[in-house]
């Protein structure tokens, strides 16, 4: 694998920012035009954290994600036109629409799926690693879960085991400050995530999510150190939410200025795509812009005119 | 035919799938000293080097992770130690186990199988003799077996072992040392939702799961010394269940008495008694009885232990009250 970060590659990681943020802008809005059934999770405001992670996978490695799925999903290859028909409800959807937001999955690329359960996606991932690591399959999995994950008694768990066990496995935290609605403060008497990988000696790396170049890093190393037999890396990615926990948070906990100025300050697209340009790697990026614009509004189009699943539906898919 | 114990049946199915699935893995608390905690995976160190996987005590961990590996692939078991346990890794089971399969609409495939061991022992209380089969047969996307013979043990592990469905395979604590004939062919597999006849009889059906397919044999001993036939069906799964078994006999006699260990509240035998007066009322001669655990959690001191289950005795005597009374001579 190409661990050069060239620029086509950094061109290629803000154009996938862009497409998951355009992709959660889309959603949100045709959930406000009453065309999305469930809930959102939006990904706006993380999307560093997911295309640096998964930049430095391969379409076989395997990822376990969270309630805040989308990026993860789009990061790792999924199409977005399938994962809007699941938003819509559709039968063209990658689950036939009885999974939803919060269960998107695509096998075909190595995503596990989406979780609905805070604190699933490590077992799930560690086992994806255990198998790859039987069956010498040089893969690796990818756990994505939130600083507010990490209460669960399950990073416990699986943080020790998968230490024990040596196996290919990247714990990745994305660290937006936030459980639902509660500061981190308020919740965890520990100041960073990173802090814990010690005591499960395993490396511990806390670093700024918005840096995309960084998280690939940091993700391409941990890559390598679970290839060679050494086990897990536990990666805290320090990131932000521009929305609130779901599309219907009136985020009560937090003014709409310091989300402002998250939005200005933090914001891991504009300060990328700045830096891209003044390298002269990306000219007006115009171009990219369009066919992201274009691929979500084909997404859309794509979700709109596909079909409910029959009735019959219902009733399949839950035993084999 | 030889036979041997529901152990080693057991065993025997763990070490021919181990033998026919080079990716078969096994993972667990204490698999392998002593043979594990009930003496299952004897020798299985050595002839399956790096296939049996021995973890902490992290029962979330152990499940989820089975989950991981089984969705990747498989086969995999996952053995949890008592039944009990299962109550700290539901999320694993119901949640993410159960239900991957209908989320991802079809994608995932689950060749998982958790295996057990349920019911009443020895004196070992509360949190270690629970029959806790109904919650898990109330989530669809599980399977739940309860084989109640060496041969039944063998044949149902082989085939989850060879399903792509999460399998929740309860063993109990008393049969492990039962003996009885079972088949030494590598093919001996019996299909989920087949119940069994134990025993034939035209007066009553009795059905009966895991352990208490023995009560309900001893009873009918009993019985047919009184001269009451009775038939003792075995659905050997819970989910499926095999309704056609229990109708059709239920048909034949008229009378139905469903026994399980569990509390006999919201318990599997309350659903097969619901479903017998829905579906064959007609059929019926009276109304459906049913026996199970008290409403209390299980007691170590033998007294009480002995009656917070069961007895064949308790059987015979239900099963006396739902004859038609004879006229004195």
């Amino acid at each position: 694998m190409d661990n050069d970060l060239t620029p086509e590659r950094l061109v290629g990681f803000w154009r996938d920012m862009l497409r998951i943020r355009a992709f959660e802008r889309a959603a949100v809005y045709q959930s406000s035009l009453g065309k999305i059934y469930g809930a959102l999770h939006s990904y706006e405001g993380q999307e560093s954290c997911a295309v640096g992670i998964c930049g430095a996978l391969t379409s076989e490695d395997y990822v376990a994600s969270t309630h805040r799925g989308h990026g993860h999903s789009i990061a790792k290859g999924a199409r977005m036109d399938r994962m809007m028909a699941e938003l819509f409800g559709r039968e063209t959807g990658y689950c036939k629409g009885k999974g939803g937001s919060l269960h998107i999955a695509d096998f075909s690329c190595g995503m596990l799926g989406a979780n609905g359960i805070v604190g699933a996606s490590y077992a799930i991932a560690a086992g994806a690693a255990l198998n790859a690591k039987i069956s010498k399959n040089g893969r690796v999995a990818v756990a994505f879960f939130g600083d507010g994950a990490v209460t669960r008694g399950t990073f416990h768990e699986t943080t020790n085991m998968a230490s024990l066990l040596k196996l290919p496995l990247l714990l990745v935290c994305e660290n937006n400050d936030y459980a639902q609605y509660m500061h981190r403060s308020e919740t965890m008497v520990f100041d960073n995530v990173a802090d814990l990988a010690s005591n499960y000696k395993i490396p511990g790396v806390q670093l700024d999510g918005n840096d995309v170049r960084a998280v690939f890093r940091a993700a391409t190393t941990a890559r390598e150190r679970a290839l060679a037999g050494d086990g897990p890396t536990l990666l805290e990615l320090k990131t932000q939410r521009f929305t609130g926990h779901s599309s219907g948070d009136p985020q009560v906990y937090r003014t709409k200025a310091s989300v402002d100025e998250l939005r200005r300050t933090r914001d891991p697209i504009a300060a990328f795509e700045r830096e891209l340009m003044d390298a002269e790697m990306l000219g007006d990026g115009d171009a990219i812009r369009a066919a992201v614009d274009a691929e979500v509004a084909a997404a859309v189009a794509f979700a709109e005119a596909s079909a409910y699943p029959n009735d019959e539906e219902l009733f399949s898919d839950v035993y084999a | 035919m030889r036979e041997i114990t529901y152990r080693e049946a057991i065993r025997e199915a763990l070490s021919e799938e181990m033998r026919r699935s080079p990716r078969m893995i096994i993972m667990g608390e204490d698999l392998l000293p002593g043979g594990g905690s009930f003496g299952m995976h004897l020798n299985f160190g050595e002839l399956f080097p790096g296939r049996m996987i021995e973890t902490p005590i992290s029962e979330a961990a152990i499940v989820g992770t089975a989950l991981g590996a089984a969705m990747t692939g498989g086969p995999v078991v996952a053995e949890i130690m008592y039944s009990d346990f299962m109550t700290v890794c539901m999320d694993e089971v119901v949640n993410q186990a159960a239900k991957i399969r209908y989320m991802s609409g079809g994608q995932a495939r689950v060749p998982l199988v958790v295996r057990t061991p349920y019911g009443i022992a020895k004196g070992i209380a509360a949190q270690h003799s629970q029959s806790l089969e109904a919650w898990y047969a109330h989530i669809p996307g599980l399977r739940v077996a309860m084989p109640a013979t060496p041969a039944d043990a063998k044949g149902l592990l082989k085939t989850a072992l060879r399903g792509e469905d999460p399998v929740i395979f309860l063993e109990h604590k008393l049969l492990y040392n039962v003996k009885g004939p079972v088949p030494e062919d590598g093919e001996h597999l019996i299909p989920f939702g087949c119940a069994s006849v134990a025993r034939s009889g035209t007066d009553l059906s009795i059905v009966a799961t895991g352990l208490m397919v023995s009560k309900a044999l001893e009873a009918a001993d009993t019985l047919a010394a009184e001269g009451i036939s009775a038939e003792v069906i075995d659905p050997r799964t819970v989910s499926p269940l095999d309704w056609d078994t229990i109708f059709a006999s239920v048909e034949k006699t008229g009378r139905a008495l469903v026994v399980n260990e569990a509390t006999l509240f919201g318990s599997i035998a309350s659903e097969i008694a619901a479903t017998i007066g829905e579906k064959r009322f007609n059929a019926l001669d009276g109304p459906v009885r049913r026996i199970g655990s008290p409403f209390v959690p299980k007691p170590s001191t033998p007294g009480l232990e002995k009656l917070s289950v069961p007895s064949a005795l308790d059987v015979v005597r239900i099963a006396r009250e739902m004859m038609p009374r004879r006229r004195a001579a």
